[in-house]
C-alpha cells in the first residue's frame, strides 16, 4: 500500500496559520496520517487540548475515514452544525486531504501537517520513498530498485564518490541505492545491465502539474 | 606554462597537478598568491567548484585568474548547481576564454554543505557531463541544435580506488572512459599496495591516471578522514607515524609522507602522475614536490 507520509508542523506555526481565528473544526484522517501517527484520533485529541489551552474553541472534531476521498463531503454533512460554528477547518491529514476539504467547504482548510513524500509501508511504523513518479521507469534495468528515488542525487549511471561502505554520504542510516542495485543485479547474474550507459533524463515527460484525461465515453 | 595540459598528458612525463579552493568572498589576494606560487611548479591547477557544497567564488572565475596569470587551469565542474543549459553555457564561456581543461564531477550533496536548504540539481551526472562535452565538440548542443562555433576540451573525471564495494565504482569508471574521459584524478590514496592493485585493473584502459595525494596535517586529521570522508582510508602505520612527529612537527611529517609517496609512485611508475591536494596549505606544495625529488614540475 502506498501512503502519504507526513509530519506535524511545529505548534507555533499552526498558531500562526490560524492567525487569530478562535473557532475551528479539527479533522484527522483514518488512513495515512493515522498510520504515521500524525493525524489519527490520539493526535487529534492532543491537538484539541493544545488549542483549548490557547483559548481556541474546537467546535467539533472527527477522523475522516479517507480524507482525500471525494466522499469527504459526507463527513462534512454529518458534522454540519459544528462546521457552521467554525471559522476554519484545521486538517491533520496530508496535503491531498487539505485540498479535498478545501473544495468541499467554504471555510479555509488549514494544514497542521507537512507532507513529506509518497511512501511505501515497509513494516509497522517504517515508511520509505521508493518512487518519485518521474514518468520514465528504469526499474527494468536496475534490479527493481529505483535510483531516481533511492539515490539522493537521482543518478542513473552508478554511484557517486560519496558512497560509503554501502551507505549514503548524506546519512549513514540511508543505504547507497547503487550498492543495493549492484548487489541485486549481481545476485541475479545481470551486472551487464549496470554497465549500460543511461542517456540524459527527460525531466518533462509529464510537465508539472500532471494532468491526464482519459478518452472515456 | 609553455605546454598545454593535453600536451603534457601526451608527452609521457610524470604529470603533477594541484588544486586551489576559491575564497568565500571577493578578496582574491590569497588565491592569487597561491596561483603565482603554483603556476610554474605544477603542470596544471584545478580550481574547485564549491567544494563540499560550501558556497564560494566560482571555479570559472578562479580558472580565469589562473589563465590570466600564466598558469594552466583545470576547471572543476560539478552537476550539483546547474542544469544542462547552464552547464553548456559555462562550457562555451570557458572555452571562449582559453580554459581548455575540465574535470567532470557529480558534486557533493547540497545537504553536507553550508546552504542545506538549496535545491540540488543533478540534471546530469559526471559521465553525462563528459558526453555533453563530446557532443558540443561535435558542434551540437544537448537539444540537438547546431552550435555556431564548437568547443574543444581535455576532459577528465575522478575515481575512488578505496571505495567499498569497489566494483560499482569500477563500472562507473569504465562508463566515464567510454564517455570520453582522457584523464582520471583519484580520490586520496594512502595504501600504495592497494593502489597498485587498482592500477593493474585500470592500466589496460589506456587513460592517464593521477594518484590523489592529500597532505596529512595531523594524526587527528587522518582519523577524521577515516571516519568521515567516504572512500578515504589512512592505514594505521601512517597514523602512528604522524603521531611520532615531535611537537610542532606534524606538518613537516605530513610533507615528508606525501613526498615519499609521490617519489615511490614516480620511481615505480605506478601511475602517470599525481594530483596534490594541500587543502589550505598550498604554500607547502613546492616543499612536497622537493621532498619527492620533483623540482619545478620537471
Amino acid at each position: 500500500m502506498i501512503r502519504s507520509i507526513t509530519k506535524q508542523k511545529p505548534f507555533e506555526e499552526v498558531l500562526e496559520l490560524l492567525n487569530g481565528l478562535d473557532r475551528i473544526f479539527l479533522a484527522g484522517c483514518g488512513t495515512c496520517t493515522t498510520l504515521c501517527r500524525t493525524g489519527g484520533m490520539p493526535e487529534v485529541l492532543d491537538m484539541a487540548s493544545k488549542l483549548k489551552e490557547k483559548d481556541i474553541i474546537v467546535t467539533g472534531h472527527m477522523v475522516i475515514p479517507v480524507a482525500c476521498d471525494e466522499l469527504t463531503h459526507e463527513a462534512v454533512e454529518e458534522n454540519q452544525q459544528a462546521f457552521s460554528e467554525a471559522e476554519a477547518v484545521l486538517m491533520m491529514s496530508c496535503a491531498y486531504g487539505v485540498q479535498t476539504m478545501s473544495r468541499q467547504v467554504d471555510l479555509p482548510a488549514i494544514p497542521a501537517l507537512d507532507t513529506l513524500f509518497v511512501g511505501k509501508e515497509m513494516g509497522l511504523g517504517r515508511f520509505d520513498e521508493v518512487c518519485a513518479q518521474c514518468g520514465s521507469c528504469v526499474l527494468g534495468l536496475t534490479g527493481g530498485i529505483c535510483p531516481v528515488t533511492a539515490c539522493h542525487k537521482g543518478l542513473l549511471n552508478g554511484p557517486c564518490g560519496g558512497t560509503n561502505n554501502g551507505k549514503c554520504e548524506i546519512d549513514s542510516d540511508k543505504d547507497c541505492a547503487w550498492t543495493l542495485i549492484y548487489l541485486r543485479l549481481k545476485e541475479q547474474g545481470k551486472l551487464d545491465l549496470m554497465r549500460k550507459y543511461h542517456d540524459l533524463r527527460n525531466h518533462n515527460v509529464e510537465p508539472k502539474p500532471g494532468k491526464i484525461r482519459l478518452p472515456l465515453e | 606554462m609553455d605546454r598545454s595540459f593535453k600536451e603534457v598528458l601526451g608527452s609521457g612525463k610524470f604529470v603533477v597537478t594541484s588544486e586551489l579552493g576559491p575564497p568565500k568572498g571577493t578578496n582574491l589576494e590569497n588565491m592569487i598568491h597561491h596561483v603565482d606560487l603554483l603556476k610554474d611548479t605544477v603542470d596544471a591547477i584545478n580550481v574547485t567548484d564549491h567544494q563540499s557544497s560550501v558556497m564560494r567564488y566560482p571555479s570559472l572565475g578562479g580558472a580565469l585568474i589562473v589563465k590570466e596569470r600564466g598558469g594552466e587551469p583545470i576547471l572543476q565542474m560539478t552537476c550539483r548547481d546547474r542544469n544542462r543549459m547552464a552547464l553548456q553555457a559555462d562550457l562555451m564561456f570557458a572555452y571562449s576564454r582559453g580554459i581548455k581543461n575540465v574535470l567532470c564531477l557529480t558534486g557533493d550533496a547540497v545537504v553536507v554543505g553550508d546552504h542545506k536548504q538549496a535545491k540540488g540539481v543533478f540534471d546530469l551526472d559526471s559521465s553525462q557531463l563528459l558526453t555533453a562535452i563530446r557532443t558540443m565538440e561535435a558542434g551540437k548542443d544537448l537539444g540537438g541544435s547546431d552550435l555556431d562555433g564548437a568547443v574543444s576540451f581535455c576532459a577528465g573525471a575522478i575515481v575512488t580506488p578505496e571505495a567499498n564495494p569497489i566494483e560499482p565504482q569500477l563500472i562507473k569508471f569504465e562508463k566515464k572512459i567510454s564517455a570520453g574521459a582522457e584523464f582520471i584524478q583519484t580520490q586520496a590514496i594512502y595504501d600504495l599496495d592497494n593502489f597498485k592493485r587498482f592500477m593493474d585493473y585500470a592500466r589496460p584502459f589506456g587513460v592517464k591516471i593521477m594518484a590523489g595525494i592529500i597532505l596529512l596535517t595531523s594524526w587527528r586529521m587522518a582519523e577524521f578522514m577515516n571516519k568521515n570522508v567516504p572512500g578515504v582510508f589512512v592505514p594505521q602505520p601512517l597514523i602512528e607515524e604522524m603521531k611520532s612527529a615531535p611537537k610542532g612537527g606534524a606538518l613537516a611529517k605530513g610533507v615528508e609522507i606525501a613526498g615519499r609517496m609521490i617519489r615511490r609512485i614516480k620511481e615505480e611508475s605506478i601511475c602517470d602522475g599525481v594530483h596534490v591536494m594541500a587543502i589550505g596549505k598550498e604554500e607547502l606544495v613546492p616543499d612536497i614536490l622537493k621532498e619527492a625529488g620533483i623540482l619545478n614540475g620537471s
